[in-house]
């Protein structure tokens, strides 16, 4: 890298970027924030001119999203349906990829290519598709199983399978790509040394994979914690998920159908503050971890 | 790589377990599309009658019915589908490559503040956005339009990311410093050296894009309340809300579905090589 200066030209090539942060980044964000601080006050019958005023309230709002039964049940809703796709997804996806990177198998592209296809079907119609599929009147998996899939006990796995179904594949890839980068001798000198082909995936690719894996769960937490498409999509189908299953969805609600914007404002702030939170701890522990082990 | 002996006789306790595993991985993944490939090719008779694995007779029929629904408004999703595909990745892909050239080949006060700043956007969840965008795209009259959809998704933090790790890597230093002792300016530098540099880059980041704005349905869900602009994830979605109480639709909406993931499909499969450019490879160093 040169040291000199370049005058202006790195700042100009990064101008459309910084425009579409400011925009589409910044401004939203401060915007929801100052939504988020205030509300509607009516005064009177709430007739006429002046009778409806928006005024500063400060954190009632928050305070409000964060005592809201409803929520609260969203919220925990969406934690066991995350966990189970957390667990499931990042194992699956693991267990895959070392797999995959064994040399041992046969048909590993094939295998390769069609455990990455789902990630090619948009959220709509993967959950479209296992929507229909668990429908008694058309599914070939209730002609052999009989489990009411859309029960209000079992919906939340038969969603947490659409996301293991969509997501697996691509963090397969994440990881197998990454395995891929080691050095092949790495192994040799270890299978010289009798390590056998299970104690190379635990004790050699699994610490290397391990920021890889960390990365993907990141963006998983992330990813769970919005969950729309999967529970809004299904949702014709079945009488079992309410209009508020997850939290999003009650943003959507709040902001959309009830027209109340400063409680949707909060309540996205507070879904953020989470994500960011879980994201931040998770990232904690796995280093306060990694030095206790070395 | 050379099989030694030692490492044939270490396969044998496993035996085909890896290659079972596997296939049972492949089978489960490829199932739903299988199975909806099979139910698009039934009339709406045939659907609950026949059984659920043969192939109809219907699918002529379907595709016809599902381009006639509603004067042929699953075209025009399709339509708009590539519009925001296909314009949004182009865009994102320009403004990736050379906010990311800039960031890995110049040194300028700032520089770690905006790299910081734009890479924060990463974990800023899209909820938060969605709304106050609608909101400040209605106060400017742009709300229901085709620019709600596509100027939202064009920054992409995660790709500018990428795209800084591969010019650090793709670009030789001396290259430029020859550029620049040979009197070439920086802009023309930048596109006759850097950009055809970053080319494998950018067709990965091009091709996630895609993908991304391809299923993107909250967006576009929030965003747009004329169908007529709609892409094919929020129009499947209408076709489903509309249709989920009159099993008569049930055959429309599996072709629908079928035909809005053959074409990622296909791209897909004839791109594959260009999925394996380390997506990871930041995590790694």
């Amino acid at each position: 890298m040169k040291r000199s200066e370049r005058g202006a030209w790195p700042y100009l090539f990064l101008t459309p970027a910084i425009v579409l942060f400011t925009l589409f980044l910044a401004v939203p964000i401060g915007y929801t924030v100052w939504l988020a601080m205030r509300r509607t006050k009516v005064s009177g019958l709430g007739l006429g001119r002046g009778a409806r005023k928006e005024v500063f309230v400060g954190f009632d709002n928050f305070s409000a999203a964060l005592s809201d039964p409803e929520l609260w049940h969203g919220w925990l809703r969406v934690l066991g349906y995350g966990a189970l796709v957390l667990v499931v997804m990042l194992g699956l996806a693991l267990l895959f990829a070392l797999l995959l990177d064994s040399a041992r198998v046969r048909l590993a592209r094939f295998s390769r290519i069609a455990i990455f296809l789902p990630y090619a079907v948009p959220g709509v119609a993967a959950t479209l598709l296992w929507g229909f599929l668990y429908l008694p009147s058309l599914s070939p998996i209730r002609d052999v199983l009989d489990i009411d899939f859309l029960g209000a006990s079992t919906v939340t796995y038969s969603m947490a399978n659409v996301a293991v179904w969509g997501g697996t594949g691509f963090n397969m890839l994440v990881l197998y790509t990454t395995l891929r980068a080691i050095p092949r001798d790495l192994y040799e000198a270890a299978r010289l040394d009798g390590a056998s082909e299970l104690q190379i995936a635990l004790r050699v690719k699994i610490p290397i994979l391990t920021p890889a894996i960390i990365l993907t769960t990141v963006f998983s937490i992330i990813a769970t914690i919005q969950v729309f498409t999967e529970p809004t999509t299904l949702r014709p189908l079945t009488n079992t998920i309410s209009s508020t299953w997850s939290p999003l969805m009650k943003v959507y609600r709040d902001a959309f159908v009830t027209g109340d914007l400063y409680s949707a404002a909060a309540t996205s702030i507070v879904i953020a503050a989470i994500s960011l939170v879980l994201s931040f701890g998770f990232l904690r522990v796995v280093r306060n971890h990694a030095f206790g082990e070395s | 790589m050379a099989t030694t002996h030692r490492a044939t006789a270490a396969r044998r306790p496993w035996g085909v377990a890896p290659t079972g595993l596997l296939l049972l991985g492949a089978i489960y993944c490829l199932f739903p599309v299988l199975w909806v490939l099979i139910a698009a090719t039934k009339s709406p008779g045939e659907l609950f009658t026949t059984s659920t694995l043969a192939f109809g007779t219907g699918f002529a029929d379907n595709v016809t019915q599902l381009f006639a629904y509603r004067d042929g408004v699953f075209w025009l999703w399709a339509a708009n589908t590539l519009l925001y595909a296909g314009g949004g990745a182009l865009l994102s892909t320009a403004v990736s490559a050379i906010s990311g050239y800039a960031l890995a080949k110049f040194r300028f006060p700032g520089r770690n503040l905006i790299f910081k700043l734009l890479i924060g956007g990463i974990l800023v969840p899209a909820v938060v956005l969605a709304i106050p965008q609608y909101l400040l795209f209605s106060k400017v009259g742009l709300a229901d339009t085709y620019w709600a959809v596509l100027l939202p998704q064009i920054l992409h933090p995660y790709s500018i990311y990428l795209a800084r790790i591969y010019a650090t890597a793709a670009i030789p230093d001396s290259l430029l410093e020859a550029g620049r002792i040979d009197g070439a300016t920086e802009w023309r530098l930048m596109y006759r050296v850097a950009v055809p540099l970053m080319v494998p880059g950018m067709v990965t980041i091009f091709l996630f894009q895609f993908v991304a704005i391809w299923n993107n349905f909250l967006l576009p869900f929030i965003m747009l309340g004329d169908d007529g602009k709609f892409p094919l994830t929020v129009g499947l979605y209408t076709l489903l809300a509309a249709g989920a109480n009159q099993p008569s639709l049930y055959n429309l909406i599996l072709t629908g579905a079928l035909l809005s993931i053959v074409p990622l499909i296909a791209l897909f499969l004839t791109m594959q090589r260009y999925w394996k450019t380390d997506l990871s490879s930041g995590a790694v160093k």
